[in-house]
């Protein structure tokens, strides 16, 4: 049967996005033939989108329990490089090399993450004679050394933080940075020993950048510089909407920023690039206090998660500029060039519990998933599809929704629509916590800083809180679903024997619960059992017959489990450390154990004083959402 | 309360009902001269007295008893799970007619007895219901109450209809004696004459213990409320004295029990109401007898729809688990899964869903939990959903990832060869539509049983990811190559001939290996096909299942 033999064929999901790319991508330019991208997930399908324009073969690398992932089925070739682990796939230098000369591939993109700022990586590809497209090693070394990128810095006359050291201590900022970065911010809610005695474990291993910010402003500048001594900026980015220092919405350009504060930033940022000989794609990271004096804080020298936003206000295609450069082209641009075309928001939407510290991993299979593709001017950056597996083993991000206006306001509407019309279910997901950082009036006012989440919700994230009007609505639509699921189960199609005495309603009397109060709306029982989604918050409701109401109230409330004394996992991932033991006593607020899952390490304290009862679980152990930890007594 | 009764009664009789005291005569203030007319007004007083009294039940304070342990009343029960106004109520008049320990006093009798029944409708069509009262004598079984109930199962069988009980009893009327057990009697008789005649559910709402509980045991489906039912054979008293354990009523037959460690009932659910419109929703997946066809609901999902999603959803590595469910959900109509038992042997999923607004019979096994095994509880969990389904003319899809049957003396020694059976014996003797589709593995006897195409499988489709074969690449290469060299080698060979669905398909003992995303439009369009499927099994008194 023809329509099998062709089902049968391995499907290319290629994910089509409404690019503002003004680039010409021009078919007689001559370029690389194979280019292998040495990531996975959104970034790698986002390299491979540009490599296909460009007329470049493409080889993927991954892990085995990514050889179904969307990057794979993309790419013209694939390559598995180890177990899930990343340590032993996606950092595995040995495994890549192999796979660059079984393939043949001419030049290598890091992506962002895992060996994008390796320079011991950079040093092996140029001793194979395979071009990294990405800045040489040498400006890899310089910007990823804390101390000497500050020393460059100053003397290249960018503004620098007075009286830095090791440990960096500022007015604005407190940073702890550990030298060699490996770019990915990580973030601990607990306090500032736990970070430092967490960073000092793990520096042995890994070493990555510790992060603390207060209060101030980060903006970003894009850079991108040729092998021949010229640099350009683009424009900036305002990134400090931040969970456990993470970015969650950024846009470009900044609300922040006047145009003479701009150029003086482009300018220092250009001059760094110079300074250290950068070619490739690249961002310099200022802080810029309340008085609009920016600091230079660091250059990363990478593609940036968040480089969508500027591709739509310039209508440049990062990726293709770092290919071109990497071939040893000049930049085709000028910087009068340069235009800050329309206003740009991406929001970062990840596998995770925003009611939890604003976003506890959450894992699973996308059971549905669609993207708001349907909306004009939205650009969605994912390298998932319906089915794919969100696993503890990797970043939980779930795709980069980016919405583009003319102005701030039309961009934010836009992203208001697409969030609205985003379907995921399957993963617990961050988005209703998005929804409503850009309705906020704090943030459509612009008066947005990396502290904006914990003063907003100082309590804790806890949804959309309905108006009376959205109250209205919501109870209207579920009456009205309820209805209509009622009468349509009365309908039976050829059915002989159902009553001839006519069964249509026209009065209905209902009664919905909601957050525990009760709305009369007038008739019949009708239970709705899936919840209602308004505003991105998935509203519980109960909807009875006015009998069935009354009679609801004679139901006993079942008593919830006793939770003081039992720790179970609030999420799944791995257990790091236990550190009690059968028949100890803990304090109330005692560390018990430690989980650690994606990017993050979750410490697990103790709910009351009391002895403990038995354990369930080892260090190295892997545990699921509501695994039993620990008894206490 | 005056809701329900207005329910309940016909529309005069409750406005009758909701003025006090003397207005109940409707006939009130008319010139009754003629004596047959007095009389008459006597008895029309007279019916309305043992109305009123029959639709108190137990009285007032029962009633609030019953309530404050979080039960509904009898009626009030059956209020929720018909349509308003579609209940007919027979025997409202008939009382019991012992005359032992003071029963036959005034005060002890009571229009109706423990037990309301009638019939009514469910989304328009006919149901049996009994309702037992416990807020008379505690809902204990009088002979006259066994004989109300048995009255509706016999019109149930009559017109084809499902019957409904509801059960909320202390048990036998001790005052009655051996009438009572001779009430059980009959009622046991009918539910086993009923039996794949008519639909037969059970739903337990406070106790049943003793004989008593071999009704529920007999009928089709039992479900539990959580908290407030109970089903045993003795109680905990009982149990002590014979055999010194120490239980609880919840331990020892609470809802938990018997719908995860005893797999006697089929599900629990959170309270009365929550129970009652569950068994309406659950009553549309059911055909009204054997000779009626599954109903077919409105389809608003379409039947051609593609599931990207299950391309990947089987694990690279064939050792890895995966959930069961997430296809099953996948491919019904929207999403609508009523499952059975879904806390007893995990390792099986069963439960009624539609395909194209058709009823269907899903039996999958569920490689998260013991890898999907087939052992003597789900064997015995899936024959019994599978026998329910071939009677009343429900296709079955069946889902296989089976590693094989459980080794171990515990199985063994339980009779897994006997209980297997029964899943054997189900799938071969069934003549209702059957598809089977092989998602991963399907290894040795487990293969066979699981709705082969050997065992008069309709439609058997496989998965790319499909292996058919008597074991896995280890075992077999184990005793195929045993003591010799290049096992590694070995197995590899055997994992290409064999740990793929090409060997059943060139036997065609599969009729197509099928691209997962395209599974539901096939099962849609062959359930279409299969929609006119003729077979019948040689004549036989009855069947010998292994029991």
């Amino acid at each position: 049967m023809l329509s099998v033999h062709a089902s049968l064929r391995p499907r290319c999901y290629i994910i089509s996005c409404h690019s503002q790319y003004s680039t010409v991508y021009d078919p007689h330019e001559k370029t690389f033939d194979k280019i292998l991208i040495a990531n996975r997930g959104e970034i790698a399908c986002r390299v491979i989108k540009t490599c296909k324009k460009m007329g470049i073969k493409t080889v993927a690398v991954h892990s085995d329990v990514d050889s179904s992932a969307v990057h794979v089925k993309m790419a013209d070739e694939a390559f598995c490089v180890g177990p899930a682990p990343t340590s032993k796939s996606y950092l595995n230098m040995d495994t890549i090399m192999e796979a660059i000369r079984q393939t043949g591939a001419q030049a290598v993109h890091p992506g962002y993450g895992f060996l994008s700022e390796n320079k011991e990586f950079a040093r092996r590809l140029a001793a194979d004679g395979v071009s990294f497209i990405g800045p040489d090693t040498h400006a890899i070394q310089a910007m990823g050394d804390k101390i000497e990128s500050k020393l460059i810095a100053k003397a290249a006359k960018v503004n620098t933080i007075p009286g830095f050291d090791g440990v960096v201590k500022v007015r604005v900022a407190l940073l702890l940075h550990l030298s060699e970065s490996l770019g990915s911010a990580r973030g601990c809610t607990s306090d500032l020993l736990t970070v430092c005695e967490s960073c000092s474990s793990e520096a042995a291993d890994k070493s990555r950048t510790y992060i603390l910010y207060y209060n101030c402003v980060c903006v970003f500048i894009q850079v991108l510089a040729d092998k021949h001594g010229n640099a350009l900026w683009l424009n900036e980015r305002e990134c400090s909407i931040q969970r456990r220092n993470q970015k969650v919405v950024e846009e470009a350009p900044s609300t922040f920023l006047d145009p003479v504060t701009r150029r003086a930033m482009g300018e220092q940022a250009v001059s760094l690039a110079k300074a250290v000989k950068y070619s490739s794609a690249g961002t310099v990271e200022f802080l810029v206090d309340s008085k609009k004096n920016f600091y230079f804080l660091e250059m990363n020298t990478r593609l940036q998660v968040e480089h969508p936003i500027t591709e739509c206000i310039t209508g440049l295609d990062l990726v293709q500029q770092m290919i071109r450069v990497a071939k040893g082209y000049k930049l085709q641009h000028k910087q009068e060039d340069i235009p800050i075309n329309g206003w740009a928001i991406e929001s970062r939407v990840y596998a995770e519990d925003p009611y939890k510290s604003f976003g506890l991993p959450s894992i699973g299979r996308l059971s549905q998933y669609e993207e708001p593709l349907n909306l004009p001017g939205v650009r969605v950056d994912s390298g998932i599809q319906e089915g794919s597996d969100i696993s503890i083993y990797y970043d939980p991000m779930i795709s980069k929704l980016v919405t583009y206006g003319s102005t701030r306001a039309e961009a934010l509407k836009k992203m208001e629509d697409a969030l609205d019309n985003y379907v995921i279910r399957g993963v617990t997901h961050n988005i209703p916590l998005l929804r409503e950082i850009i309705v906020h009036p704090r943030f459509i006012s612009g008066d947005i800083s990396t502290n904006f989440l914990p003063e907003v919700y100082p309590e804790g994230f806890k949804g959309h809180p309905l108006a009376a009007g959205e109250q209205r609505e919501l109870l209207a639509a579920a009456a009205a679903l309820h209805v209509a699921a009622q009468l349509r189960s009365q309908r039976f199609l050829g059915q002989q024997r159902v009553s001839s005495v006519p069964q249509e309603r026209r009065n209905w009397e209902l009664c919905v619960e909601l957050d525990k109060g009760v709305h009369m709306l007038g008739g019949i029982k009708l239970n709705l059992n899936t919840g209602l989604s308004l505003c991105c918050k998935t509203q519980n409701l109960l909807l009875l017959s006015k009998l069935a109401a009354s009679l609801n109230k004679l139901m006993p409330e079942k008593i919830p489990e006793d939770t003081s004394s039992i720790l179970r996992s609030p999420m799944p991932g791995t257990v790091v450390a236990v550190s009690v033991k059968p028949g100890d006593t803990v304090a109330e607020g005692q560390e018990i154990c430690v989980i650690e899952a994606m990017k993050m390490q979750n410490s697990m304290t103790a709910a009351k004083t009391a002895k403990v009862k038995s354990v369930h679980c080892t260090a190295g152990e892997t545990v699921g959402e509501g695994d039993l930890l620990v008894e206490l007594e | 309360m005056a809701l329900c009764v207005r329910a309940l009664l016909g529309s005069a009789a409750a406005r009758s009902l909701a003025s006090p005291g003397r207005s109940l005569l409707p006939l009130r203030g008319r010139t009754l001269t003629l004596p047959g007319l007095r009389c008459a007004s006597t008895v029309q007083q007279r019916v309305e007295l043992k109305r009123r009294k029959a639709l108190e039940g137990g009285g007032e304070k029962r009633t609030e008893a019953q309530h404050a342990r979080g039960k509904l009343t009898a009626r009030e029960r059956v209020a929720l799970l018909l349509d308003p106004d579609s209940f007919t109520e027979l025997d409202m008049f008939v009382e019991h007619r012992c005359s032992d320990f003071g029963m036959e006093a005034d005060h002890n009798k009571y229009p109706g007895d423990s037990v309301v029944t009638g019939h009514g409708r469910i989304n328009g069509r006919l149901v049996y219901v009994f309702s037992q009262d416990f807020t008379v004598f505690g809902g204990s079984l009088s002979g006259a109450h066994a004989q109300k109930i048995c009255k509706i199962m016999d019109q149930a069988m009559t017109v084809g209809a499902p019957v409904i009980g509801l059960n909320d009893s202390g048990g036998a009327r001790i005052q009655e004696g051996v009438e009572s057990l001779a009430g059980y009697a009959d009622i046991f008789l009918r539910n086993v004459m009923a039996s794949g005649v008519v639909p037969q559910i059970s739903m337990i709402m406070g106790p049943c213990a003793g004989g008593a509980v071999y009704s529920p045991a007999l009928t089709d489906f039992t479900f539990m409320v959580k908290d407030t039912s109970y089903l045993f054979i003795t109680g905990p008293d009982v149990v002590k004295s014979v055999t010194n354990e120490d239980v609880t009523q919840e331990e020892l037959g609470g809802a938990k029990t018997h719908t995860s460690v005893s797999g006697v009932a089929h599900r629990a659910f959170e309270n009365d109401i929550d129970a009652l419109l569950s068994l309406r929703d659950f009553f549309n997946f059911l055909p009204l007898s054997n000779k009626d066809p599954p109903p077919v609901t409105e389809c608003h999902d379409p039947s051609d729809r593609l599931v990207p999603g299950l391309d990947t959803l089987v694990p690279f590595e064939t050792t890895k688990a995966y959930d069961m469910l997430d296809i099953v959900h996948s491919i019904v109509d929207e999403r609508d899964f009523f499952e059975i038992m879904p806390n007893y042997a995990k390792n099986i999923v069963v439960g009624f869903a539609r395909m194209n607004g058709r009823t269907v019979g899903i039996v999958g096994n569920q490689p998260k939990v013991a890898s999907g095994c087939l052992d003597i509880n789900s064997s015995v969990k899936g024959a019994r959903f599978v026998r329910f389904c071939d009677a009343f003319n429900i296709p079955i899809i069946t889902f296989v990832d089976v590693p094989g049957f459980l080794p171990g003396t515990a199985q063994e020694y339980g009779g897994i060869i006997r209980h297997g059976a029964k899943l054997l014996y189900a799938f071969a003797e069934a003549t209702v539509p059957k598809i089977t589709i092989i998602t991963r593995k399907a290894y040795g006897g487990a293969y066979d049983v699981m709705s082969s195409k050997h065992l008069r499988g309709d439609v058997n489709y496989a998965w790319p990811t499909a292996e058919v074969a008597v074991m896995g690449a280890k075992g077999a290469v184990q005793i195929i190559f045993r003591g010799k060299e290049n096992q590694a080698e070995a197995e590899a060979e055997y994992v290409e001939k064999f740990a793929n669905p090409f060997p059943a398909a060139v036997r065609g003992f599969v009729d197509d290996i099928i691209q997962p995303s395209t599974t539901r439009l096939r099962i849609c369009r062959d359930l279409d096909v299969l929609a006119s499927k003729k077979q019948t099994n040689p004549w036989k008194k009855h069947a010998n299942i292994p029991l």
